[in-house]
């Protein structure tokens, strides 16, 4: 690893931090300020196959049929507009999180100001009194250098890889 | 004997916490009520092919749905005969044989024993294989590209479990354009919520009164024309139409509207002139295809006792699957018709996913609200003092006429919570084990000589 390589995953991983700071601390508009206008945000369910059909089947997949989110930054602003509205129900009151990402890597040369990263998420969700949520899997980014950010990079892809088949949680409220 | 005394008072419109709580009350409804009635399995497009099959439930237990060689549609327990393996614990796919992983018995798309390892040496002359089949259920139905299956071999026929109920059925499965079932399943969401089972039929069963729940979508908007600026969570395709709300003899309830005579089509997909030409088209179809039936635009219902459905925007089945007395496990399945254009297809599973199920803004907060409904209903005082379920129950009449077109069935023009007590008697009427008559209504005075005939 160069000294360029290591500068190019230190800006990631801040960007990474920052984004996981934004939502923890409830600043849900600062952080949209971080997904480009092109956003795709993906978190394909997980099925159970058989060996050897996992690349095939095993996710459902973007741009086809359902998922637990395939969609835009249109959606996810309005996401933060109805948790803004203080009326919705399934966040009001708030619910803490907690945000972790990991085993930060930067997968591929960057092109055309673009780098693709993975890392591991874990997400701590306590809502109200007893009830918690844990959320873990991974996630495969594709950041933007972009002069237009506050941070230097928009958020241009998204999936997210979450380690369970039947969803163990009555909501997804929260944001990847 | 079991009684539901003390439980259910109908007449008086109360129904005690326990129903929602207790262990007692949900094996029962385990033993008697999901052993019985007829339930929603999947749908035929997800075992297109012969070999296909989809791994499913009915109550709390694992089911397989498949399509043999010869093309017939089976439902399996999922459950070998030896020690009872799960044979299937795949999702979907397709296959030749269900194989048990415990000691590989093996079983055919037919449900059939077609191998036993050392069967020679261990078993010949004493097992038949020909008695050890997979269990299947005695009775299924494939309605309009539904698959659905009762265990009990002395149910009715399905359409006979329907009843009335399934006009407005089908207007959540027939195509957009009036011709009839056409409709495929384009994904399943599968979640667990902290709440009894009831709680989300009953809200399907026409709760519009919890209406005030979701105005923070409604605020925001979030429907099919939300980004041309219209509020809300869907397009107001009733407009101009009656509401009327609905309870059938076997226990279903209804929401639907009866459009005025002369309805002319209300634009409902803004956000995009493509989808919107295509729904257009597709209403002035209906009303060719239907004639005087197009005045009737579903809602959502739920069919006794655990199938619900939502008929428009958005439209799908889901199947609230007892999981335990205060849990839950939900499968929504998502419908379009299998030969709508591309286009209309990826518009309608986006604006599903941004409305239904656990990441759905809609669906989020009734979560919210059965979750904290159930805990808040499991004290010993809370226990002491049972819901109130009489909204409007005075104000329904049978078979009326609304706007002039006759809607069969007891029937409110106003919201009202009569439909939950038309399911809790056919509710109390299985825990007690009555016989199919009573379970179909037919001795319920509130429907007159009409369900005795
Ligand atoms: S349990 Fe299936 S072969 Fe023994
Ligand atoms: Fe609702």
């Amino acid at each position: 690893m160069n000294l360029e390589d290591l500068l190019l995953k230190a800006e990631v991983e801040a960007f990474l931090h920052l984004e996981a700071d934004l939502l923890d601390s409830r600043r849900f508009d600062e952080w949209l300020a971080l997904l480009a206008d092109d956003l795709v945000y993906f978190m394909p369910q997980r099925r159970n196959v058989r060996y050897g059909l996992h690349a095939e089947a095993e996710n459902t997949r973007q741009g086809e049929g359902i998922s637990w989110f395939d969609e835009d930054r249109w959606t996810l602003t309005k996401r933060v507009e109805q948790i803004q509205t203080g009326l919705h129900y399934a966040e009001e009151p708030l619910s803490r999180t907690t945000h972790m990402v990991s085993n930060i890597m930067v997968t591929g040369q960057p092109v055309a100001g673009e780098v693709a990263v993975s890392c591991r998420f874990l997400v701590h969700q306590n809502r109200v009194q007893y009830e918690t949520y844990t959320f873990i899997g991974r996630r495969h980014d594709i950041l933007r250098r972009a002069a237009s950010s506050p941070a230097g990079w928009l958020l241009a892809r998204r999936e997210i890889i979450l380690d369970q088949n039947v969803l163990l949680a009555k909501n997804l409220t929260t944001f990847f | 004997m079991f009684s539901t005394d003390g439980l259910v008072d109908i007449d008086n419109g109360i129904v005690s916490r326990d129903i929602f709580v207790s262990p007692e009350v949900f094996q029962r409804e385990l033993d008697t009520l999901f052993t019985r009635a007829w339930l929603f399995v999947g749908h035929e497009s997800q075992v297109a092919n012969p070999g296909d099959f989809f791994t499913s439930r009915m109550g709390e237990e694992s089911v397989i749905l498949c399509r043999d060689k010869a093309g017939a549609v089976h439902v399996f327990l999922n459950s070998c005969r030896h020690r009872g393996m799960k044979v299937c614990r795949y999702d979907e796919g397709s296959t030749t044989l269900f194989t048990c992983p415990y000691h590989n018995w093996a079983y055919g798309l037919d449900g059939r024993l077609m191998g036993v390892p050392q069967y020679k040496q261990l078993y010949e002359g004493v097992l038949d294989k020909a008695d050890w089949p997979l269990v299947e259920v005695p009775k299924l139905a494939r309605y309009k590209g539904t698959v659905w299956a009762t265990w009990d071999p002395e149910a009715p026929d399905f359409e006979t479990w329907l009843g009335d109920a399934r006009q407005h059925l089908d207007e959540a499965l027939d195509c957009r354009d009036g011709r009839p079932g056409g409709s495929e399943v384009i994904g399943v969401h599968k979640w667990i919520f902290p709440s009894n089972w009831k709680f989300a039929a009953e809200n399907f069963l026409g709760d519009t009164y919890h209406n005030p729940s979701h105005r923070s979508v409604d605020l925001i908007g979030i429907g099919p024309s939300a980004a041309a600026g219209v509020k809300g969570r869907r397009d107001n395709e009733m407009a101009k139409a009656t509401h009327v709300w609905i309870s059938f003899p076997a226990g279903h309830g209804i929401h639907s509207a009866i459009a005025p005579l002369g309805d002319t089509y209300q634009e409902s997909f803004k956000d995009n002139p493509e989808i919107e030409a295509y729904f257009r088209h597709c209403f002035e179809e209906r009303q060719r295809r239907k004639g005087e039936d197009a005045r009737l635009i579903p809602f959502v219902g739920t069919i006794f006792p655990n199938t619900s459905y939502h008929g428009r925007q958005p439209r799908g089945l889901c199947v609230w699957h007892p999981h335990g007395p205060t849990e839950t496990e939900a499968w929504r399945f998502f419908l379009v018709d299998a030969d709508a254009p591309a286009a209309v297809k990826d518009f309608l599973r986006r604006y599903y996913m941004r409305y239904s199920g656990p990441a759905g803004m809609t669906e989020q907060d009734d979560m919210e609200n059965w979750n904290y409904a159930t805990a808040a209903s499991r004290g010993a005082i809370a226990r002491r003092h049972p819901f109130n379920y009489q909204q409007s129950i005075t104000a329904a009449s049978l078979d009326p006429e609304v706007l002039g077109y006759r809607v069969p069935g007891l029937v409110s023009t106003q919201v009202t919570e009569h439909m939950s007590l038309g399911f809790y008697r056919r509710w109390a009427d299985h825990l007690e084990e009555r016989s199919w008559d009573v379970l179909l209504g037919l001795g319920d005075t509130r429907f007159g000589s009409a369900a005795a005939s």
